[in-house]
């Protein structure tokens, strides 16, 4: 009865089965649906948590680090595994909050090696890393690949989340252009980050992958979502494609993923302890 | 084609859920005969059937504790 759906998954997403938006077919488009989250740090906690409880059937986690203690004033899913591998980790917190999920853990960097092949087998991306030279590289890979990513970035107590869809609105390289002088935006580990920012960041990244999912709502395609946890304020930000964009106009100068086009300047990075 | 789905035994929301999936399988205009246990489970799955647009043919105490429903697919 009840379709293809045990009684335990009855049970377990009854709650967004019930919404029309979503109803029987719509989880199970969920549970065919494969995302890749790129960072298991502050940003990718609160989407991999959401994304896992969501029944998204298959979890693709890249991420090199290991936990560190300082990690856990933000990145919520590591608890208990300090000196664990990062996507070792996320993959363990996802398999107690959900068996439906397959979780794919790569311990590995997200490189211009490996880019376009990891992106090619997924549906949706969500951006958690937290330097711009991988912005860079999950966006370029996306657009050659023709494939949908969630951004996001936290610093201090204020924080965006934009998404961009392939041949659809600005790509992150329409919206920043190039990366900040190097120095003049410090790392998190100088500047700090309220704990509650990346959870709040991190959930709207997984919303907006598992509407695409759903082909439910309004996407943040075009749309830069700010938010600021001291004021307590949201605004939002309109971005257009540039039309002399170097990789998504109609004479790109970037045609391929070269690793010369990706290499972190000393200062954009966190070093040992990154701050998403 | 009516098609029949007991819930007896089945409480608040999984009644609706279970309805909800199974109207999904069906075709507009196809009927479906519901049995429930539970008055309020009963008014809850027949006012959430009418929310998303389907057709209530009949909602009676067929026995004992025992409510049916039929509705017709939208």
């Amino acid at each position: 009865m009840s379709g293809s759906f045990t009684d335990e998954q009855i049970r377990r997403y009854s709650r967004q089965i019930i919404l029309p938006e979503v109803g029987g077919k719509g989880q199970k488009k969920l549970l065919a649906s494969r995302v890749l989250v790129i960072g298991a740090g502050g940003l990718g906690s609160s989407a991999i948590a959401y994304l896992a409880a969501a029944g998204v059937g298959t979890l693709g986690i890249i991420d090199s680090d290991m936990v560190e203690l300082s990690n856990l004033q933000r990145q919520i899913i590591h608890g208990g595994n300090i000196g664990l591998a990062k996507a070792k980790s996320a993959e363990n917190f996802v398999r107690s909050l959900n068996s439906d999920v397959e979780v794919i853990a790569y311990q590995e960097r997200f490189s211009p090696e490996n880019a376009r092949a990891m992106v090619r087998n997924y549906d949706f991306m969500i951006d958690g890393s937290d330097n711009f030279p991988t912005h860079y590289l999950i966006n370029d890979a996306c657009v050659f690949e023709e494939k949908p990513c969630s951004h996001g970035s936290i610093l201090r107590y204020e924080g965006y989340a934009t998404t961009t869809i392939p041949k659809k609105g600005p790509c992150y390289r329409c919206i920043f252009k190039r990366s900040p002088p190097s120095g003049l935006i410090p790392s998190c580990q100088e500047a700090g980050v309220f704990g509650v920012l990346p959870g709040i960041i991190g959930t709207i990244q997984a919303s907006e992958a598992l509407k695409f999912v759903l082909g439910t709502g309004q996407n943040l395609a075009g749309r830069l979502l700010c938010f600021n946890a001291l004021d307590m304020t949201f605004f939002e930000a309109s971005a257009e494609k540039r039309p002399d964009c170097i990789i998504c106009s109609e004479q790109p100068e970037i045609i391929s993923i070269e690793p010369e086009n990706y290499l972190e300047r000393t200062r954009e990075v966190c070093g040992y302890d990154r701050g998403t | 084609m009516t098609e029949e789905l007991d819930l007896r035994c089945e409480v608040c929301p999984y009644t609706f859920v279970k309805t909800k999936l199974k109207m999904e399988e069906m075709a507009a205009g196809e009927e479906l005969t519901i049995l429930l246990d539970d008055s309020a489970a009963t008014a809850n799955v027949s006012r959430s059937l009418k929310s998303e647009g389907h057709e209530i043919l009949d909602l009676k105490s067929v026995s004992c504790g025992v409510w049916q429903i039929v509705v017709k697919k939208a």
